[in-house]
């Protein structure tokens, strides 16, 4: 049984890597065959870092990345610091309710929602319906239920009496936010941050949508790469952004296991063990 | 705590200000939610039922249920159904093998198993595409084995093999988070009561897991209904799916073709809600796990 288990656990990891892998293969093939492997090059490599297009595409995504992922987190916090001090509990219902309509639909209905709303007002205004504003704003507002989504418990979890303390000491409410309620929150606030970014990095039915003629961002580049005929440096890309990826999981594995060891009560223990040793030796 | 008895605490100062606070925090969001969440829901329903000269209008709502795109509609409902159950039933004992592990390898199949996700979906079905072609690699394989060439793509087949493909993590995860959490010694306790250990899976882990179960479902049917790369690219644009439908529609930008895609994303939401509904009925709703 447990062989069999472990049988299956394999089969079913090889299933899901086993594309992967073999594509990452073929964008070291040096003909633009994919049924036989003729030899190693980095031919593709080379073809790709010669695509201005591509670049432009990264500079795109990272810059819409960057942005919706501030601003949203920004907007978000806020409102989740708002929403947690309204007494009223039906608004802060419907506010979250709303908020997360664009997490429960499926993108596609988001995208075409947004385009309509777009289409819209700038046919109402006489504007460009689609243009870098509108997939930003399009970006933001998928990426806002997630923030307020790993904010909120943070502020749950925060002991309330210290907004008192800190008022009572002569804070403002804005010195309140900044040098109490912000510092306890921060964790939920940068995993939110981490999460709109990588949310907005890997979209592409929303921008598909919402964008205008000639702007790409990596996966409506890819798609658009798809779309003609295929050539092995989207292999190559591919294994690229495949690689950093598996990058910053490594190194956010690394930084979490140790940030958690250091919250390790036995070390803690251990550590205060020392330093006490330490003063009575003094 | 074993300290004395303070005075009660103070009682909770109110802010200062609090409209002011208000003002500041939850209205700018308030806004963009009203602005860029509510008004282009509007905007679907709106383009749905009004004519290019904005008169009210059933039409749009008729074509779809014509012929041509009523095919379409069935076709994907039965695919999503096709690849949400195979995606449940492959993710249920592969969740019920992790979940027997030493800790430590379970973090680690985990890890692996959220690893793809983590890979653009348009790359992901690509490398499939590449893997299943009829001058591919699997294809090359089997010939040395003296079977084959199969054409694997083009196919039904072959798009519900995209969608288990793809969206299988979201189906293993929010079940093994579940049955991850089951008290051990409720098993024991079926074990000593007799129940062998089919009997323990079904009549003790199966119904403490339902949330997970009907959050697996939920993740793994939305998007495969309204997916249109999946089908596009595993089909090469043969067999369309409703989402292939709006796209190909929303991308000729002209009033006309907005009207078909927002009926078409109009009817798509009401399936979603519908089937939503439905999910909800079973499970006791505490399985929001993982996003």
């Amino acid at each position: 049984m447990k062989t069999l288990s472990r049988i299956y656990i394999i089969l079913i990891l090889l299933f899901l890597f086993a594309p992967i892998i073999v594509m990452m293969l073929f964008s070291f093939n040096s003909t633009r065959s994919t049924a036989v492997f003729s030899g190693f090059s980095l031919k593709w490599y080379r073809e790709l870092f010669r695509d201005e297009k591509a670049a432009e595409a990264l500079l795109n995504t990272l810059k819409l990345a960057v942005l919706s992922s501030v601003i949203a987190t920004v907007l978000g916090t806020l409102a989740a610091v708002g929403l947690s001090r309204l007494k009223r509990r039906w608004v802060r219902n419907t506010v979250q309710s709303v908020t997360n309509i664009p997490m429960m639909n499926p993108d596609i209905v988001t995208a075409v929602s947004m385009l309509m709303f777009f289409v819209f007002v700038g046919s109402a205004l006489g504007i460009a319906s689609r243009s870098f504003a509108t997939v930003l704003i399009a970006h933001i507002t998928f990426n806002l239920p997630y923030v307020i989504l790993s904010v909120m418990p943070k502020i749950r979890q925060m002991d309330k009496h210290l907004l008192e303390a800190a008022a009572d000491l002569g804070c403002t409410p804005i010195e309140t936010f900044f040098r109490v309620e912000l510092p306890a929150i921060l964790p939920g606030v940068l995993s939110g941050l981490l999460m709109a970014f990588t949310l907005s990095i890997d979209d592409f039915i929303i921008t598909q949508f919402t964008k205008g003629e000639g702007f790409y961002t990596l996966p409506t580049y890819i798609y658009s790469m798809t779309k003609k005929k295929v050539t092995p440096d989207m292999y190559a890309l591919s294994t690229l952004i495949f690689l950093v990826i598996l990058t910053l999981l490594i190194l956010s594995n690394l930084l979490q296991a140790r940030m958690e060891a250091r919250r390790d009560p036995r070390k803690i223990a251990a550590r205060n063990a020392k330093k006490k040793k330490k003063l009575k030796e003094n | 705590m074993t300290e004395q008895k303070v005075a009660p605490p103070p009682r909770v100062r109110p802010s200062r200000r609090p409209a002011i606070v208000r003002a500041v925090t939850v209205a700018p969001h308030g806004l963009w939610c009203l602005l860029f969440i509510l008004a282009p829901l509007v905007f679907v329903v709106y383009y749905t039922f009004t004519d290019p000269s904005g008169a009210f209008t059933m039409a749009n709502i008729k074509e779809v249920f014509s012929s041509a795109y009523l095919t379409v509609l069935k076709r994907s409902v039965l695919l999503a159904l096709e690849s949400t159950a195979i995606c449940l039933l492959l993710a249920y004992p592969l969740a019920l093998s992790i979940a027997r592990m030493k800790p430590r390898n379970q973090s680690l199949v985990i890890l692996l198993l959220m690893l793809p996700m983590w890979i653009n979906l348009l790359i992901r079905t690509y490398s499939l595409k590449l893997l299943l072609e009829t001058n591919g690699p699997l294809n090359g394989f089997l010939s040395r084995l003296g079977i084959g060439p199969i054409g694997f793509l083009n196919s039904e087949f072959a798009i519900v093999l995209g969608m288990v493909y793809n969206y299988l993590p979201y189906m293993i995860l929010p079940i093994y988070s579940v049955i991850a959490k089951i008290d051990p010694r409720l098993k024991e306790a079926a074990a000593d009561l007799g129940c062998n250990g089919f009997q323990t899976v079904f009549r003790v882990v199966l119904p403490l897991s339902v949330s997970g179960i009907v959050s697996g479902i939920t993740m793994v049917f939305v998007p495969s209904i309204s997916t249109f790369f999946i089908s596009k690219s595993l089909s090469d644009g043969r067999i369309r799916l409703i989402g292939d439908v709006i796209e190909q529609r929303i991308s000729l930008h002209n009033v006309a073709a907005y009207e078909i895609g927002s009926a078409l994303s109009f009817i798509l939401m009401i399936l979603i809600i519908v089937s939503m509904l439905i999910t909800n009925r079973f499970g006791d709703n505490d399985g929001g796990v993982v996003v």
